[in-house]
């Protein structure tokens, strides 16, 4: 079983070396041929894991830490492993129409089938990563073939973008590898296992892991350090704005969480994990009501994926056990997690339709989206769908996730954060509802002449990845995961159930009347603050002193830890 | 001063400098070698931890130095990945600058 984790690492980089190899006509197939091979290998390892007793080890060579190097695999690993193989699967078969081989643009289509399989060689690698040097280099990985997919098309906002992009991210890494020194000279190993039963509660140990923590947050993109995500995910193509926001960004998401949760769960005490949560619920209102603002749809998108990587890190806080005074890796960090597959299922569902939508109308301005619903039907139907998906119906992950969410700010008492879950799905449902209404409204000139024509596969691979992410929480997750009390469904056309769809979209509209743009009408002052604000965060000075402000925040929350 | 002491002080004032320039500059080749600064004053970190933190009787731990050659080797391929997209951007705009503002416009 083990040596499946060495050949979901091996396959995908053999494909994408391969495929820079062979080249032609064959990059595409050699590509496409990979993905269900990997999907296979990825669902293998989750069936193993159970069997295996939870986790699976591979050791490098045949040394065993701390000299030499463990691949594991946890169900995070796994359940990780799982959706990026899916999403990375559907991207393949929605892509093949935008970037075919061996006709026109061949050195972009060969850019991009390489570096598809290169993301999901260096994910693979920070899911089954064993110490905090491994993550390091995958992360470095991750970063320099993310950049390039922002600069597919060579324009110079593009490459503006994907510079920022990866100025921003080699701050934070370098931050991360500080971070690794440390906690070397200190404790003299990097391996999880070996590091977690040897850290103490030290000031280099605070210093270290906020070094790193930081650093991460400006990969992940988390408020306020977003200066570079629109930009560069609004910019890509809609095939690598997919899984630069569905899967990029829950990289080194995944190991802050690693970092928290494994190596030191006793020593996050109480204010820095509040800190974390604080972040992600800055993120959920300040990325929506900015998603309510744009002008164009896929920067819309873009904002909303600044909004629901907030979600994630409310898993922080609510994992703390006040009592044991550690953070658990239960049904919070469960409901993380599957949060992070549901939006990864459905934000690049998002990206998609959002491609579709600008190639049939030629554009993506949202004042002008009126008629889409009959010049592009499936594609608008995809984006409602994964609009709907990322609120949270019954059955869908997200649902799941806010269930777990709730039972557990409900069981540690912090009531403020189930307030934050509430005016999330508020929020989502205001942008969702404004894009209704102006999809809904006759359009009000003639079909333009750019408009392109959808390949027939597009909308298939997309709404085969949105119904995946709204049947997420039928999966039978109690017989999987270390879950104490099963989620039940409930009747989704049970009165509760129907009310608790309904007020968020009515509160939603309200708000999306409120905040929206609209013409020949002045905007509330509080929405050109807000856009004040989100100018300011995107210039380096501001975002630079923001990072400085919150390393000095978590330190001292950290370091006045007892 | 100890030779470690006088390597950390260094360190710490490179890592000062690089950030200040990677934060504070406009133009992205200023960035990218303060992103450069910064990063030899943390492979120097690495240079004293390899030294004081010498495990197992060795002269030298020689884990931090693998890592900091790794950590070279990377930052080597930031740079030149770095300087590539700034000489697509320089040829594609017309200017080399990360404002969005600029470079469109100002270009004809």
């Amino acid at each position: 079983m083990n040596f499946l984790l060495v050949l979901s690492l091996v396959v995908p980089i053999a494909g994408a070396l391969l495929a820079f190899g062979v080249g032609g006509r064959w990059v595409s197939r050699i590509a496409l041929a990979t993905m269900p091979l990997g999907l296979a290998i990825a669902v293998a390892i989750a069936a193993g894991l159970r069997p295996a007793g939870g986790s699976l080890v591979y050791l490098l060579g045949g040394w065993s830490p701390p000299l030499g190097v463990a691949l594991r695999a946890d169900w995070l690993s796994a359940l990780m492993m799982v959706t990026t193989a899916v999403v990375i699967s559907a991207i393949g078969l929605f892509a093949r129409a935008d970037f075919p081989a061996g006709m026109t643009e061949t050195r972009r289509s060969f850019a991009f089938w390489i570096l598809l399989l290169a993301v999901w060689g260096a994910l693979n690698t920070v899911f089954l990563s064993g110490d905090l040097f491994t993550f390091y280099v995958s992360l470095e990985l991750l970063v320099f073939v993310a950049v390039p997919l922002v600069a597919l098309d060579g324009r110079a906002e593009t490459l503006q973008a994907a510079l920022r992009y990866l100025l921003f991210a080699l701050l934070g890494s370098v931050l991360y590898l500080a971070g690794t020194g440390l906690l070397y000279g200190a404790y003299g190993t990097l391996d999880i296992g070996v590091l977690s039963g040897r850290i103490r509660g030290e000031p280099v140990t605070a210093v270290a892991v906020t070094l790193m923590t930081v650093g991460l947050m400006a990969k992940t993109a988390l408020f306020p350090l977003y200066l570079w995500l629109p930009a560069a995910h609004a910019g890509a193509p809609a095939a690598a704005s997919a899984v630069l926001s569905a899967l990029v960004v829950k990289g080194s998401f995944f190991i802050i969480v690693r970092l928290w949760f494994f190596v030191m769960p006793g020593l996050a005490g109480v204010a820095a994990p509040q800190l974390l949560g604080a972040l992600g619920a800055g993120a959920i209102v300040f990325g929506s009501l900015l998603a309510l603002r744009q002008e164009r749809l896929k920067l819309l998108v873009a904002y909303s994926t600044v909004a629901q990587l907030g979600y994630l890190f409310l898993a922080f806080p609510l994992a703390l056990d006040a009592e044991a005074g550690r953070l658990i890796d239960g049904s919070a960090l469960i409901a993380g997690l599957v949060q992070a597959a549901s939006h990864a299922t459905a934000k690049a569902a998002m990206f998609m339709a959002a491609g579709m939508i600008y190639v049939a109308l030629g554009h993506d301005r949202i004042a002008a989206l009126g008629g889409v619903v009959r010049t592009a039907p499936l594609a608008a139907l995809v984006f409602l769908l994964a609009g709907v998906a990322l609120i949270g119906p019954p059955t869908s992950g997200v649902y799941f996730a806010k269930t777990l969410f709730l039972r557990a700010a409900d069981s540690t008492h912090q009531w403020w954060w189930s307030l934050v879950l509430d005016v999330g799905g508020v929020l989502t449902s205001a942008y969702l509802v404004m894009l209704v209404a102006r999809a809904l409204a006759p359009a009000d000139q003639a079909a333009p002449s750019m408009a392109g024509i959808v390949s027939g596969q597009q909308p298939v691979a997309a709404l085969a990845l949105v119904l995946c992410s709204l049947l997420l929480g039928l999966l039978p997750w109690h017989a999987w995961l270390p879950l104490p009390l099963a989620v039940t469904t409930p009747d989704p056309l049970s009165l509760d159930a129907l009310w608790s769809l309904v007020w968020p979209l009515l509160v939603g509209m309200a708000l999306a009347a409120l905040m929206g743009r609209r013409q020949n009408q002045r905007p509330l002052r509080m929405a050109l603050w807000l856009e004040q604000a989100d100018h300011a965060l995107r210039q380096w000075p501001a975002a630079g002193f923001s990072l400085l402000g919150l390393t000095i925040m978590l330190g001292v929350a950290l370091l006045l830890t007892p | 001063m100890s030779a470690p002491t006088l390597a950390g002080l260094t360190g710490a004032a490179l890592v000062g400098l690089g950030l200040y320039g990677l934060l504070v500059h406009p133009h992205p080749l200023r960035k990218l070698l303060g992103f450069n600064l910064l990063g030899s004053g943390v492979f120097l970190l690495f240079g004293i931890i390899a030294r004081k933190g010498a495990a197992a009787g060795f002269a030298a731990d020689p884990v931090p130095q693998a890592m900091v050659i790794t950590g070279i080797v990377v930052a080597f391929c930031a740079t030149a990945l770095s300087v590539a997209l700034l000489l697509r951007l320089f040829e594609a705009g017309g200017a080399a600058t990360l404002r969005p503002d600029v470079g469109r416009d100002d270009s004809d």
